[in-house]
């Protein structure tokens, strides 16, 4: 179990190499390929030749890739200072780069806004947990029933509406007919209940999408478990229904279940764009939309490898899981 | 009909209706069914039998014939989970220890399984559960049935593999069934079954999913099992050299309905029914110096839903043609005895039957 544990852990390490370089790559040197010259999107097409110049020296443009790929790297450990035309901008380790456009470093940028995102997608998840796996499971034992057709159509609607309608509905019903929930946004940090109240219709919409999806995934998980012969032998032994479902069978659905949750929420904890931007939540999915409108890439690079690093951590707490959940996994 | 009459009323096939039986286990009339979308299917369509404790009952036919069924039925496990609306339809009395299974509260029934009858599966590897070790599994059986703290349960868990030959039992105990060999499987799963020493025990095909040297050591070890412990045993399988093995007693079974059932060396040597001529001729056997081809059965098993009229067996049975007004097609016959305590349930008059037996089966055997 440990020596499958660091196993994990070192890949996990070096596939985040890997991706800082890509994703810097893909940034840096596509547009140079595309003939697109990066120092005109900081200061404007009409400026003049000079100015031009002077940010392409500031930025280390004229760098070969690799310098400024390890300038990069360097600027995450000890900082970075931009100097050119006589004009020096500093930015504090740990530097994932300076957004010139809006004039400040990314990685503040990223550490306000990442506890918005993260608690609206953790607060997301554990709702579409608890009703998508209990609804599915409900489902599977009641197959054919009332009950289930009805949960499955729910379901169906549950996946097929996009968040910005029933963002949206949800705003329109509770917060403006209703008026039972301010929609503003409040810092944990400043109040709970505040947080909760401006959460709560976010986490429901992001929820009930999930839970949908879930709820299918496990019903048909927990059908096909249902067949299996081991719980024909757990029944045969003489256990109580609740024990064969609860225990024999629920252990075994919650491996699918688990694979999606960390997708799911690696991909989340990026930036959940159309929840935040309906809602008006300060959260990375809100700034990385901003970024692309205003073409600030040291933003999109910083938000990037943030979602990089969340769906890797994701995956990786994932495989522990499963190691410890299924015992054929520590083998391989 | 004239051997029925002869042999009298004392024979207890079909069984009555009367209550009280003095049987270990009898089963009457047991019909099980299901609703499907293309009709009902009669998967055991009146079956009737008794078991005494020590003794070993072997089931056999083809795919498909309701053995399987049968013993799920007798461990009311066609009706613990049904969670679909289309649910088994179960009639007939079984009988076990003076309990009637179908009428007992579902509960009480749920608390005889494991612990007065138990069951082994045909294949050990999904039957087991992936995630837990054979030692907790084993363990869990115990303790539905049996008041004892974790430390006792495992200490009997241990005490179970070791006397159905698993080697360091005490270390194998913490073991995943991933890491056994399909013997192993089998054994521990033998070991799961006898751990609250059922008085029944049924086999579903037990040695099908494993190689012929291991399924001659599987089958001396609950030849032993059964001397030690004194249970009545049901072993299920389409393959005569394992019912030859172990059964006192042998129920030939075709299309959901016994077709012959007797001592096993009056169904091995006097076999009184077609179907079951076929299923020796078609059985490869090694004490045999020069032998012919195997002899299959021609045609396919029948169809449960649109059970042919008359014999089940008619459509595959070379001497359908022999009984007078085409009565194999009309008139399903019933079980009749042909020697003491051997039934056989043809059309075929006694005398037509020792005749093409004697004459025309055997000498190919």
């Amino acid at each position: 179990m440990l020596a499958y544990l660091i196993r994990r852990l070192f890949a996990a390490a070096v596939m985040l190499v890997v991706i800082i370089m890509v994703v810097f790559g893909i940034f840096f040197l596509v547009p140079k390929w595309a003939g697109v010259d990066i120092a005109t999107s900081f200061v404007g097409k009409q400026a003049d030749p000079a100015a031009v110049q002077a940010v392409r020296e500031k930025l280390g443009l004229s760098d070969p890739i690799f310098i400024q790929v390890w300038e990069f790297f360097k600027g995450i450990f000890v900082g970075r200072t931009y100097s050119g035309g006589g004009d020096v901008t500093h930015c504090a380790a740990p530097c994932f780069g300076y957004s010139f456009r809006s004039e400040q470093a990314v990685w503040p940028v990223l550490t306000d806004r990442f506890p918005v995102t993260l608690g609206l997608a953790l607060g997301a998840a554990v709702l579409w947990l608890v009703l998508g796996v209990a609804a599915g499971v409900l489902s599977a034992l009641k197959r054919g029933s009332l009950w289930d057709r009805g949960a499955m159509v729910v379901a169906l609607s549950g996946v097929s509406l996009p968040i910005y309608f029933t963002g949206l509905l949800a705003l329109a019903i509770f917060s403006y007919g209703l008026k039972w929930i301010d929609g503003q946004y409040v810092p944990l940090s400043e109040s709970v209940g505040g947080w909760f109240g401006g959460m709560i219709l976010p986490w429901i919409t992001l929820a009930f999408l999930y839970a949908a999806m879930y709820a299918r995934i496990t019903r048909a998980t927990m059908l096909e478990i249902l067949g299996e012969d081991y719980i024909r032998t757990a029944r045969a032994k003489g256990l109580t229904e609740q024990v064969v479902i609860g225990k024999h069978a629920m252990r075994s659905t919650m491996t699918p279940i688990l694979t999606m949750l960390g997708m799911d929420l690696g991909a989340l904890i990026g930036g959940a764009i159309l929840t935040e931007t309906t809602f008006s939540l300060p959260g990375l999915g809100q700034a990385v939309l901003n970024a692309i409108k205003n073409q600030d890439l040291p933003i999109i690079l910083g938000v990037t490898l943030i979602t990089s690093v969340a769906v890797l951590i994701a995956n990786l707490v994932v495989d522990v899981l499963y190691a410890v959940i299924d015992p054929r996994v520590r083998l391989s | 009909m004239t051997e029925l009459s002869k042999t009298g009323a004392a024979v207890s096939e079909p069984v009555g209706t009367s209550p009280a039986p003095t049987s270990f286990l009898e089963v009457r009339d047991l019909k099980v069914h299901f609703p499907t979308d293309d009709g009902l299917v009669k998967s055991v369509d009146g079956l009737s039998f008794k078991l005494e404790k020590g003794k070993t009952l072997g089931i056999v036919g083809e795919s498909g014939s309701g053995k399987s069924v049968t013993s799920l039925g007798i461990m009311g496990l066609h009706t613990a989970g049904q969670y679909g609306r289309r649910k088994a339809q179960i009639s007939g009395e079984i009988w076990l220890d003076g309990t009637e299974l179908l009428s007992a509260d579902p509960d009480h029934v749920r608390k005889l399984r494991g612990r007065q009858m138990a069951m082994i599966f045909q294949d050990p590897l999904s039957a087991l559960h992936p995630y837990y070790t054979i030692g907790a599994q084993i363990v869990e059986a115990y303790r539905i049935h049996h008041k004892v703290d974790k430390k006792t349960a495992r200490k009997r868990a241990i005490e179970m593999l070791d006397r159905v030959g698993i080697p360091q039992p005490d270390k194998r105990v913490d073991s995943y069934p991933h890491e056994f060999s399909g013997g192993m499987r089998q054994r521990a799963m033998i070991a799961m079954s006898l751990v609250n020493n059922p008085e029944l025990l049924i086999a579903d095909e037990p040695t099908t999913a494993l190689d012929v040297t291991v399924q001659a050591q599987i089958l001396d070890l609950m030849r032993d099992l059964q001397k030690e412990f004194g249970s009545a045993v049901i072993i299920i399988t389409h393959d005569l050299g394992v019912v030859a093995e172990l059964a006192d007693d042998i129920l030939v079974m075709y299309g959901g309905r016994c077709v012959e059932r007797g001592p096993a060396e009056k169904v091995f040597y006097e076999p009184r029914h077609p179907y079951t001529w076929g299923l020796l001729g078609s059985m490869p056997r090694l004490d045999r110096e020069q032998q012919e081809r195997l002899i299959p059965v021609k045609g396919s098993p029948p169809s449960l839903i649109n059970v042919p009229s008359g014999c089940a067996f008619n459509p595959r049975c070379p001497y359908a043609d022999l009984p007078k007004d085409n009565i194999t097609r009309t008139i399903r016959p019933e079980l009749a005895e042909v020697s003491t305590r051997h039934w056989a349930a043809c059309h075929l008059t006694q005398e037509q039957r020792e005749r093409i037996w004697t004459e025309e089966i055997a000498p190919k055997l």
